[in-house]
């Protein structure tokens, strides 16, 4: 047992930091800065970041989840308007499924309501799917059930919608078009392998959202301490630190059970993995709403305006909390692991 | 990182879990009835004894002087067998470690990691809670003895202790910080007298007061310097704040698995809202082991005493209360007679936000010393 980030990983961390924050929006007016963002979308793709779940010679990755989280952690913190989430997982994907890359990079498609990887039974995908990093992949990776399991697919996209975060992009599948084989799939998933997508997922979003708390609270400490009122630093009075002291420990409990959850996906069984994931998802999810929540507080008006970056965290999170399953969802699948089902009687009361 | 055992570690964690499945003393959930710290003793006294005690302390000390990680195995193997939490000295241990002289080491350190000598910390007084250095309890020098004359309050496990670590003004002359000095005081005395404060759960062996009325100690029982008290009083409770120094996480999670354990047995008496409180509670001690598994990680390179210790309070005292609300909510306000050990553990975690230092404390120092908030 040493959970400490090894060498190669603290350096992976802060040359992610080192780009994200010289290429990572500073305001909401540079989030319309297309040559910042195709400078960090440059900087994004010759760091190899989307590609760390590619396999290498043997199969596996050529690094572990925790590799992915130190980078989702990152781009979380500085609000990283490139692709990485879609990437990450598509690469997942193809690694499993045994299906080639394509030139430039893919994502995959997700279920209407963000919380599992969409699957086309007969081709079909439904409409409503989402798609996750939609602006500038090239194609987007579906599950086409079949009887060896489920083999990797493409959709082209067409159209790419807003959705609430302004970092990242989310496409909108009409339905209108088809899902075609990808040339030279040489493989597909069992239960298994989409049990360890999904944990993979999970963590990643988990560790997304605790770099988003990271940057809310640097962003809501920073205007505590300029801040005046009443003739003092807002961030002198107990109600404020409260506040913030109370978001800087639901971020450092996220970001311990995210570490465990990233080391999990490759360590443990995939039903073990998916539980660590999913706890650290639920756990995550709840406690960045909150934190993001606190950081537009703190900035009392100005944080209500959109030219205050405090909205632009929340944003991010709540896509983030949403991503692969949120609260819910992921309150559920901890439950079902401890085997506890559901009943009949709702309400208060007690087993007496 | 990797949270998984190395061989070493596996071995050990086997030979443990060997050992547990046959002295495992079977007592309540932690607090909730007197008979819990009747059997706590005796299971200090079996753990040390089969090697299992002091597992990261040094050897010196009574300790094995293992690295800082072997605790974390010890809170699960201890969670996963249903056995009792390790006992919580670790706090006292550390403060001797840091402060004490190599005399005091030698005479105290190993009574109080085999359990043999029972120790009580004489930190509060009914004037001085929060404003700790407030306090009043004096100790004037007489030839080579100090004498203590004072009323501590919130005295756990007074009424069984041996020893009771005292902290007294010793120079009323300078700022109030810098004239305490830290004792360890005899409780086997004619100037001294505990008494036990029944706990909101009605249990009556853990919560003391104890007076000191001319209280006599050897002046080679000063713990540091004259005026070192305050540092060594920071030094304990920056670390009486720590889960990875108490072994809660397996109090939490033997009580949590319990839980689990009664809603399987009937589910169909448990609705939606109990079984949302007990997944919180699940998920909050999987984060506490966890965070506990990254803070001893930290400290393989050494021992920090720093701030970081409000934040884990912060977060063993939302884990706790978050389990106490799902043994409300699954043991129920209406217990049949001697089944009410949920709701006591309920009712005992109201403490986990005051003791130690308050909630309010935790998130003053963490702005302040960790966030750099300015202060008013």
């Amino acid at each position: 047992v040493d959970v400490r980030l090894s060498e190669e990983q603290t350096a992976l961390r802060d040359s992610a930091a080192a780009v994200v924050d010289s290429l990572g929006p500073r305001t909401v007016a540079d989030l319309e800065d297309a040559g910042r963002t195709a400078q960090l979308d440059r900087a994004a793709t010759e760091s190899g970041w989307r590609e760390l779940r590619a396999p290498t010679e043997d199969g596996g990755p050529l690094a572990s989840a925790v590799e992915v989280a130190v980078v989702a952690e990152e781009l979380g913190r500085g609000l990283a308007d490139t692709a990485f989430v879609g990437p990450t997982l598509a690469a997942e994907l193809r690694r499993l499924g045994g299906a080639p890359a394509c030139e430039g990079y893919e994502t995959v498609v997700l279920s209407a309501d963000l919380s599992e990887l969409a699957r086309a039974p007969g081709g079909v995908v439904a409409a409503g799917s989402v798609v996750p990093d939609a602006a500038g992949a090239r194609r987007a990776l579906v599950l086409l059930p079949s009887a060896d399991g489920d083999v990797v697919a493409a959709l082209t996209l067409s159209g790419v919608g807003p959705g609430v975060d302004l970092t990242r992009s989310l496409g909108s599948w009409q339905g209108t078009g088809q899902v075609t084989t990808v040339p030279g799939v040489a493989g597909a998933l069992g239960p298994d392998d989409r049990t360890r997508v999904h944990a993979l997922g999970l963590a990643l979003s988990s560790a997304d959202l605790v770099g988003t708390m990271r940057g809310a609270i640097t962003l809501a400490t920073g205007y505590a301490r300029d801040r005046r009122q009443y003739g003092a630093p807002i961030g002198s009075f107990q109600a404020v630190q409260h506040l913030l002291a109370d978001a800087f420990v639901e971020m450092e409990g996220s970001h311990s059970i995210t570490l465990h959850a990233a080391w999990a996906v490759d360590a443990l069984a995939p039903a073990e993995a998916l539980r660590a994931a999913s706890a650290a998802k639920a756990y995550c999810a709840r406690a960045a709403r909150s934190v993001c929540e606190t950081a537009i507080q703190v900035h009392g008006g100005i944080g209500n305006t959109w030219e205050c970056l405090a909205h632009v965290f929340l944003r991010r999170a709540l896509v983030s909390g949403q991503l692969l399953g949120g609260v819910g969802e992921n309150l559920d699948r901890v439950m079902a692991a401890h085997g506890v089902v559901a009943g009949p009687r709702g309400g208060a009361g007690g087993l007496r | 990182v990797d949270f998984a055992d190395s061989p070493e570690e596996q071995a050990f964690r086997l030979r443990l879990r060997d050992w547990l499945e046959g002295h495992n003393p079977g007592l309540p959930p932690s607090s909730t009835s007197d008979e819990y710290w009747a059997g706590q003793a005796a299971w200090h006294r079996t753990l040390y004894e089969a090697g299992f005690f002091g597992l990261s302390w040094p050897t010196e000390a009574g300790g094995h002087g293992r690295p800082s990680v072997y605790e974390v195995i010890l809170d699960e193997e201890l969670t996963a067998a249903g056995a009792p939490p390790r006992p919580s000295v670790g706090y006292l241990v550390q403060g001797l470690l840091r402060h004490g002289s190599p005399e005091v080491q030698r005479r105290f350190l190993p009574g109080l990691v085999s359990g043999r000598e029972r120790w009580c910390q004489g930190f509060s007084e009914p004037d001085a809670g929060s404003d700790l250095a407030a306090l009043r309890t004096r100790a004037e020098r007489q030839g080579d003895e100090y004498v203590i004359t004072g009323h501590k309050v919130w005295t756990s496990y007074s009424d069984a202790a041996d020893w009771c670590l005292v902290l007294a003004r010793t120079d009323p002359e300078v700022p109030k910080h810098r004239g305490i000095s830290a004792f360890v005081v005899p409780m086997d005395q004619p100037g001294i007298e505990q008494r036990p404060l029944p706990m909101i759960n009605g249990i009556t062996r853990e919560f003391g007061e104890v007076l000191f009325d001319e209280a006599r100690v050897d002046a080679a029982n000063m713990v540091g310097q004259p005026g070192e008290g305050w540092r060594l009083a920071m030094t304990v409770v920056s670390h009486e704040r720590e889960p990875g120094e108490l072994g809660y996480v397996a109090r939490y999670g033997k009580l949590a698995n319990e839980l689990v354990r009664l809603v399987g047995e009937q589910p169909h008496l448990v609705g939606a809202e109990q079984r949302r409180d007990l997944a919180w509670a699940l998920i909050e001690v999987e984060m506490l082991r966890c965070h506990v598994s990254r803070r001893l990680s930290e400290r393989l390179d050494g021992i920090a005493h720093g701030p970081e210790g409000s934040v884990d309070k912060l977060l063993m005292t939302w884990t706790e209360q978050s389990v106490g609300h799902a043994a409300l909510g699954i043991g129920g306000v209406a217990p049949p007679e001697g089944e009410d050990a949920l709701l006591k553990a309920y009712l005992y975690s109201r403490a986990q936000s005051v003791m130690g230092g308050t909630s309010q404390i935790q998130r003053n120092l963490v702005a302040t010393r960790i966030l750099e908030l300015p202060t008013a």
